[in-house]
């Protein structure tokens, strides 16, 4: 437990420190998480030329909130760990008795600390020039929306690092990541809240993995209705299925694996 | 008892093969074909706890894959293998605490951290109590002279520091079997010679097992008591480095400076002459032959000066390679 605990910490406290090197780039990638900015300015449009099931108002609050998801579930562990595989940087990893994944996981968490100050100041920012659209949650969805959101980001992460997994056979697998993202973008409430989908295409998507990465999260955050209990299932339950399915491919892999170039 | 012992191991990779061309890459897109390289065949020998064992071969002889799968990094093919009591594969973290290797061109310190906060990770992983860690990095820094450089950035080091840091980080956990690829690699030939003498510390103090590569053969002159040649995948020399010379290089170079010019023939008499160059002449000569034919040089002609040198390593180990045998 001690050992966990330090390994824990000083992980997280050295990976703070990289991170914290990149301090211009890093306002660039909180900036570059401005689409969900974009498409509030879309919808509050839409939304005073017609009827769409929110207001100008909940249109923006709901896209705040996509935003501030984005900002805690943004990952690029598959990119990471490509170019790991295809230069061979996987192997010192791989000899130390410690599963790499967690040096992964460890600077996804420090970057998320690293660049809150700059995600805060624009929903700081935000509220000043927007001052309408000013909510407080109750007390029982801001805690549901942090569970929600830790978990999301999980299960984002989980299914990105399996994907991951193809690298050993592939040498390119962001390319399936690419393609998961098209999904990901149009299924997941990133362009439009689910509650603006047409009623057969909702039911179909609340059966895939991807509005529980944002539209969940986010409608908690506002107040939208949502199946609390469903939504939970779900998150665990696609959780489940990735992570057998990435210690499967895992341990495939390795077994594939050649330390190209190392 | 030894503590590698590798029975009949042997890689076969598929790789994939492309015709050159603008066809080749549309029949490579739809249809791949794969030849299957034997990067190692049969390869069988043992170490013993606190032995120094170079490891030579061309270029894509097999020695980094060997190592790969000493390592546990991947999987043989086929045959045994046993490292510190474990098999490599398994990767158990009881194996992984015994072991270390260390690859010349890959590394594992952050680059834009100073190495102080990548040693901290090894520490915390490889659980070292944190007062042992300290007396560990001192003992070590002050081995590889690296006082005052574990603080700045590791991409602001040169290359000589920046190899010393990796093998403090690659030791701190102070494991009993090392394997090193090529750690001299790039250096130039001061920080060579401090690395060498560092893993000669290192062997002598903690009794560790080293197995090294290296292209340099100062570093396996300086540290290896025995060498394994392989070539092409396959081991074809077990033993010391001297009896590979004595075998494979019987013969001296005799560097002769005369007091007048003589020709060719009339020097044939005393052995095979290499070049004659005005009143320098350049002999070879059988080792057994040496004393004999010296003292007869002495005996007959007018010298002014007289050397005997051994033909160099790289030489004689270029020669068993080219033959591909050894007699």
């Amino acid at each position: 437990m001690k050992d966990l605990l330090r390994k824990t910490l000083t992980l997280l406290s050295v990976y703070y420190a990289y991170m914290v090197e990149y301090r211009s780039e890093l306002i660039l990638w909180v900036l570059s998480g401005s689409l969900p900015i974009i498409l509030m300015g879309v919808w509050i449009q839409a939304a005073q030329g017609g009827q769409f099931g929110l207001t100008s108002v909940g249109f923006a609050r709901y896209f705040l909130a996509v935003f501030i998801v984005r900002q805690v579930t943004t990952v690029w562990v598959i990119y990471e760990f490509e170019k790991e595989i295809v230069e061979g940087k996987l192997s010192p990893r791989l000899l130390q008795p410690l599963d790499p994944v967690w040096h992964h996981v460890a600077s996804h968490i420090a970057e998320r600390g690293a660049r809150m100050p700059f995600a805060i100041l624009l929903v700081v920012l935000f509220f000043v020039l927007y001052p309408q659209a000013f909510w407080l949650p109750n007390l029982t969805n801001l805690l549901l929306f942090t569970l929600a959101l830790v978990l999301a980001f999980a299960l984002r992460f989980l299914i990105q690092y399996t994907f991951a997994m193809f690298a050993f056979w592939t040498e390119r697998a962001t390319a399936v990541e690419n393609f998961w993202f098209l999904f990901y973008l149009f299924l997941s409430g990133m362009i439009a809240p689910l509650k603006v989908f047409p009623e057969p295409v909702r039911a179909v998507v609340l059966w895939t993995p991807f509005p529980y990465m944002i539209n969940f999260p986010a409608s908690l955050l506002v107040g939208l209705p949502v199946n609390v209990f469903q939504g939970f299932l779900s998150i665990v339950g696609w959780f489940l299925v990735f992570l057998v399915l990435n210690r499967w491919l895992w341990r495939l892999g390795l077994k594939r694996y050649s330390g190209m170039g190392a | 008892m030894s503590i590698i012992i590798a029975q009949n191991l042997s890689k076969v990779y598929p790789v994939s093969v492309k015709e050159p061309g603008i066809k080749g890459t549309i029949t490579h897109f739809f249809r791949r074909t794969y030849r299957q390289i034997k990067a190692v065949q049969d390869v069988s020998f043992e170490i013993a706890p606190g032995e120094v064992v170079g490891f030579l071969g061309p270029n894509g002889a097999g020695k980094t894959t060997t190592l790969k799968m000493l390592t546990g990094l991947i999987y043989p093919s086929s045959g045994k293998l046993k490292v510190a009591g474990h098999v490599p594969f398994r990767r158990q973290e009881s194996f992984l605490q015994k072991i270390t290797l260390v690859m010349g061109q890959k590394q594992q310190l952050i680059w834009d951290l100073p190495a102080l906060d990548s040693l901290k990770i090894n520490a915390a992983v490889y659980k070292i109590p944190d007062q042992e860690f300290q007396q560990r990095l001192g003992e070590l820094t002050e081995m590889l002279s690296l006082e005052g450089k574990l603080t700045q950035p590791v991409r602001k080091l040169s290359l000589g520091e920046r190899m010393k840091a990796e093998l403090l980080a690659a030791l701190i956990h102070r494991p009993q079997v090392l394997f090193l690829d090529e750690p001299t690699l790039g250096l130039d030939v001061n920080a060579q010679v401090g690395v060498r003498d560092f893993l000669r510390d290192y062997n002598l103090r903690y009794q560790a097992t080293v197995l090294l590569t290296s292209h340099y053969m100062a570093d396996i002159t300086a540290l290896c008591q025995r060498v394994l040649l392989i070539h092409h995948g396959k081991l074809m020399y077990d033993g010391s480095l001297d009896q590979l010379l004595e075998k494979f290089a019987p013969y001296r170079e005799i560097h002769l400076e005369l007091a007048r010019p003589l020709s060719k023939d009339q020097l044939m008499a005393y052995g095979d002459v290499k070049r004659v160059d005005g009143r320098t002449v350049y002999f070879m000569v059988q080792q057994e032959a040496l004393t004999r034919t010296v003292s007869s040089i002495l005996a007959d002609l007018e010298v002014i000066d007289l050397t005997v040198t051994e033909p160099p390593v790289e030489e004689v180990i270029r020669q068993v390679f080219q033959a591909g045998f050894i007699k």
